[in-house]
């Protein structure tokens, strides 16, 4: 198992935060992982986006060229990436951000109504997790309640009163394929 | 206890030396080694030690200095520009004979230049970027785990040989996040009768000076530098050597850059091709004698660095005429791809050519020497 993943959107979206928790899980689930933002000139609305790589095997290098598990939580990073995406490999879209279908024939596309479920629940910000959900459901990378445990564990102390909505979008991005 | 975190390579470093007894840390804000700055800021205090973001990286250098010789441990860190300004300081630490750790995550240059990975600065770590005749140890960790071992391990070298060590990173070991083991330590402090802390029972007072203009003193110091830096070449050497036994070409790499390396030796041996792997973890001392004995073997070598070639001149010195040496580098923020390195190997494996290679319409800068 080594799984080579991609998150990307604008600033704001909780892009690193679903990236690290991927990690933070990983970790706990025993597996080796690498988490590598892009950083520096990171702002909100500008573009976001950070690699992770969860593998039961000694991650060699951190740096991922061709990603075989690709997240683009909007249109910019829709059109940005969709050529990055290692052939066979996944593609998530936020489809409540882009109504682009992937132009590719040898990537799985999968569409998420990620915005959508998080607003649903109260605030469109917590789409991040939505996504997530969708994701560990589609790709089986670690179990649900890894991710859930690793989200109660990782979650800051001045977000703690958000936690329980948070766990309720990412029930619902997994619920929701 | 032990517990696995997942940790950013800056704040690793910044853990490991609260828990090597750092007792102050100066430094001033530059990408991509903000966190280390940050997270010092936050933690010191906490802990009663000191913390000071100072005027400018050479105000930071020179408290180190003076933080060293009261019998502190002492520690400073930036990026490429804020290292240069810090040169007179080091090699002032150097002449004053006072321990300290240095930490440099490489950001991309010349000049300014920008903040995204480089190993541009293996001269001005491994050469002597001060003046006068002068080395340290220069530890180069390619993953998180070992940044925070190797930060450890720096201030003990420091204290025991009373000079300055020098951690050198790029941007991708400073930013990325990785499960990380924080070791319980204590601290291995020396006693440090040469200190500055303040006369008592009558001894004679102690000087902190790299000044001397009496005739033969300064060559004299000199000469006791030397036999201190010829024991750290003999002691402090640290080499990983992975399947060279069998190679057919041998890659060598520090840092990142040697894990990016190790990949592409998986992905080779996968396909029977057999390449090894040299990585120089102290880039000074350099394991020259591990090269040159690899070279009894391998008649290929393939220097990658993130940038135009400065780790292979002591590759060179290493093998000398016995082996062809290839290099492939990307300068100012470049990183090396898999892709690139095995297209390289490949063609010098499998299709015996030399010079530039041209694929996938993009060319690939490969020189061979």
């Amino acid at each position: 198992m080594n799984h080579r993943c991609m998150f990307a959107g604008f600033g704001g979206q909780g892009i690193l935060s679903m990236g690290s928790l991927l990690a933070s899980s990983g970790m706990m689930a025993g597996l080796h992982t690498t988490f590598y933002p892009a950083y520096g000139i990171a702002m909100r609305g500008g573009n976001a986006n950070c690699t992770v790589i969860v593998s039961d095997d000694e991650v060699a290098s951190p740096v991922v060229s061709h990603p075989d598990l690709m997240v683009v939580m909007n249109e910019t990073s829709f059109d940005f990436f969709q050529s990055w995406t290692a052939p066979g490999g996944w593609m998530f879209v936020n489809s409540s951000m882009t109504e682009k279908p992937v132009e590719r024939n040898d990537v799985r596309p999968v569409y998420v109504q990620a915005t959508r479920i998080a607003t649903e629940v109260g605030d469109s910000r917590m789409a991040n997790m939505a996504m997530l959900g969708a994701v560990i459901k589609v790709t089986g990378i670690l179990p649900f309640d890894t991710v859930l445990t690793a989200m109660v564990k990782t979650c800051p102390a001045k977000i703690l009163h958000l936690l329980e909505k948070n766990k309720q979008v990412f029930a619902n991005g997994y619920a929701a394929l | 206890m032990s517990e696995r975190v997942l940790l950013r390579g800056n704040d690793a470093i910044g853990e490991a030396a609260i828990r090597a007894g750092c007792d102050c840390y100066f430094g001033y804000p530059i990408t991509p080694q903000n966190e280390l700055t940050a997270y010092m800021a936050r933690h010191m205090p906490e802990l009663g030690r000191i913390f000071i973001q100072a005027e400018s990286e050479i105000a930071a250098i020179n408290m180190v200095y003076g933080a060293s010789a009261a019998g502190a441990r002492a520690m400073t860190s930036s990026s490429g520009p804020g290292i240069s300004l810090k040169q007179e300081g080091i090699s002032f630490l150097v002449g004053a004979e006072l321990p300290a750790l240095i930490v440099n995550i490489c950001r991309g240059g010349p000049g300014l230049g920008n903040i995204a990975p480089s190993q541009a600065d293996y001269f001005q770590a491994c050469k002597g970027g001060g003046h006068g005749d002068y080395r340290m140890v220069v530890y180069a960790p390619a993953t998180v785990q070992e940044a925070a071992d190797l930060t450890v391990k720096a201030f003990d070298v420091a204290d025991r040989y009373r000079n300055p060590v020098l951690l050198l990173g790029d941007a991708i070991l400073g930013q990325m996040m990785e499960p990380v083991e924080i070791r319980p330590y204590a601290p291995n402090r020396p006693e440090k009768p040469w200190a500055v802390g303040g006369k008592r029972q009558g001894r004679a007072p102690n000087l902190i000076n790299s000044l001397s203009l009496e005739e033969g003193v300064v060559e004299e110091w000199n000469w006791k530098f030397k036999a201190k830096f010829d024991a750290m070449r003999r002691e402090e050497g640290m080499v990983e050597k992975v399947n060279t036994e069998d190679a057919d070409l041998i890659l060598v790499a520090y840092g990142t850059t040697s894990r990016i390396c190790r990949a592409v030796m998986k992905r080779a041996r996968a396909q029977g091709l057999k390449v090894g792997l040299v990585r120089p973890v102290t880039v000074w001392p350099f394991p020259y004698a591990v090269l040159r004995e690899t070279a009894r073997k391998t008649r290929e070598f393939l220097v990658v660095e993130m940038s135009l070639g400065q780790m292979i001149e002591d590759v060179k010195l290493s093998v000398l005429d016995h082996a062809a040496i290839h290099f492939h580098g990307r300068p100012g923020g470049g990183i090396p791809t898999e892709g690139d390195i095995l297209e390289i190997i490949e063609h010098v494996l499998v299709r015996r050519r030399t010079g530039t290679v041209t694929t996938r319409g993009s060319v690939i800068d490969w020189t061979i020497s």
